[in-house]
């Protein structure tokens, strides 16, 4: 979050991936993705539909076996480790579409997540501080909550497994957009707790708004690696989309918070 | 008074079948493998049950200690090794892999035990003798003990995988398996605790069989022998 976070001497990296190639069958679905993720940041990929990015976090969790490259923890070597140990050692993911366990209670899936779990700071009665209303709901079904319940739930599920590096897989999917930002408001208090996040969005507004580090994917390729203060609009929209911009001039905080998608206006130019 | 007598034989005789049944339903509901050799299983816990017996003279239920963890040993094995090679080809190699394992187990019996049909002698009278309700209808001692076996069995096993921890990751592991990978749960391992507790009861069927056909072999006196019980006999 900080500038000494980021700086290259000041530490090393928590989570790296180096020059990382994955293929689904015949198509290369992440081609030489690099990427250092230092201790206390949010780490943000943002792209389009089928850009990679899910392809990538469920790699670094070890469900996805990689072609080329590696992945490293803390600078240790975890590219041929079992996913379930990768999970014990700290990269936890909260897989896209939430994959609540639906037969199992509220309680009884955040159980399941601490089964293993590394000391730390989070418990299940911290994850119930942390979400007021789900003590009161704890015996339910998760199949009888909302979708933004059943996110929040998956979240629990994966902090009380004290995860070093947390690996957040578009959150705000199928989520109303004041559900969306309720969720992302809980991430400071997330973090407050020495955590450090790495996450795919679509919603770049809001990734924008929350990350300290970013890099837009297309195709499987790196289009944009930068801060979220280092960079404009445009420069994000092209990268998004594959235009050809030149970079422009670093604009003023306050633009930024400007939609960029969906609704931004200069979209059409990538029809 | 006939089909009061035939309803209660039925009931008592249903505990047995439970008992054959927790296992397979087990297995099918968490790893998905219908597994085809169950069957053969218990028969190979009732083959080991008289072996033991045989050389070391135990009694039938101390046989069980032994039979029951043995078999369930073998059932992790088993699924960590050749079941779990075949699901992680497809679903269907399983049939296929368990139906060459079922035929592999019987005609294994049939070269070694040849094709006559055995049965372990309890040699204990409560266990052999039999209570009458009214005048008509006689209850052997030895159904009421195997389905009060089967009723503990099966409410110990609804406790464990509601309410503790590896039952828990049980019921998660079969909901979603990667999600459960993600908790830090090896599911490989977790589907080798639930192959053993289904090896482990079905070793305990192919014992309680095994005695009641010995029972029905030395007294047959009771009332109502399910065509289901002499047909298994025969193929074994």
């Amino acid at each position: 979050m900080s500038e000494q976070g980021r700086g290259e001497d000041a530490a090393d990296p928590l989570l790296e991936v180096r020059e990382l190639t994955v293929h689904h069958g015949q198509l290369r679905a992440l081609d030489r993705i690099s990427l250092r993720v230092f201790p206390g940041e949010v780490y943000a990929i943002i792209g389009a539909n089928g850009a990679g990015k899910s392809t990538l976090l469920r790699t670094i969790a070890g469900l996805h076996h990689p072609t080329e490259g590696s992945i490293l923890l803390d600078g240790q070597d975890v590219t041929r480790v079992r996913p379930e140990r990768r999970a014990t050692r700290g990269i936890v993911l909260v897989p896209e579409g939430r994959r609540l366990f639906g037969s199992l209670s509220v309680e009884e899936n955040l159980q399941v997540g601490a089964t293993y779990a590394r000391k730390g700071p989070w418990t299940i009665e911290r994850v119930y501080e942390l979400f007021g209303w789900m003590r009161e709901r704890r015996a339910q079904r998760t199949a009888q909550l909302s979708g933004g319940e059943q996110q929040s739930v998956a979240i629990g599920r994966a902090l009380v497994a004290n995860p070093r590096v947390l690996l957040l897989d578009e959150l705000s999917l199928g989520l109303a957009p004041v559900v969306v930002q309720r969720i992302y408001g809980m991430l400071p208090q997330i973090l407050a707790t020495g955590l450090t996040v790495l996450l795919v969005e679509q919603d770049v507004s809001q990734a924008l708004r929350v990350a300290s580090h970013l890099q837009c994917l297309l195709e499987g390729h790196t289009t944009l690696e930068a801060r979220p203060a280092e960079v404009t609009a445009e420069q994000v929209e092209a990268a998004y989309f594959g235009l050809n911009v030149r970079p422009g001039p670093a604009p003023a905080v306050g633009e930024r918070s400007e939609p960029l998608w969906p609704g931004s206006t200069r979209s059409s130019r990538a029809s | 008074m006939a089909w009061v007598n035939a309803i209660i034989q039925g009931i008592l005789t249903g505990g047995l079948y439970a008992l054959f049944a927790c296992g397979l339903s087990l297995m099918f509901g968490v790893m998905k493998v219908v597994n085809l050799a169950h069957g053969d299983l218990a028969v190979i816990g009732g083959y080991v049950a008289i072996g033991i017996i045989t050389v070391t003279h135990l009694p039938v239920l101390w046989s069980i200690v032994v039979v029951v963890p043995l078999m369930a040993a073998l059932g992790y094995v088993l699924q960590r090794t050749l079941i779990q090679a075949s699901l992680d080809r497809s679903v269907l190699t399983t049939l296929i892999v368990t139906f060459g394992l079922s035929v592999v187990i019987e005609n294994g019996l049939l070269q070694f035990f040849t094709a006559n049909s055995r049965a372990i002698g309890t040699g204990n009278a409560i266990i052999t003798s039999s209570f009458s309700l009214g005048s008509q209808i006689q209850i052997a001692y030895l159904l009421v003990v195997i389905f009060a076996t089967a009723v503990i069995v099966l409410l110990g096993l609804q406790y464990f995988l509601s309410r503790s921890k590896y039952g828990r990751l049980i019921r998660a592991v079969a909901d979603d398996k990667e999600a459960a990978q993600m908790c830090g749960a090896d599911y490989r391992h977790v589907f080798g605790i639930a192959a053993a507790i289904a090896f482990g009861t079905v070793a305990l069927a192919g014992i309680a069989y095994e005695v009641l056909a010995g029972y029905l072999v030395f007294l047959a006196v009771l009332v109502v022998r399910p065509e289901g019980l002499t047909a298994r006999r025969a193929r074994s």
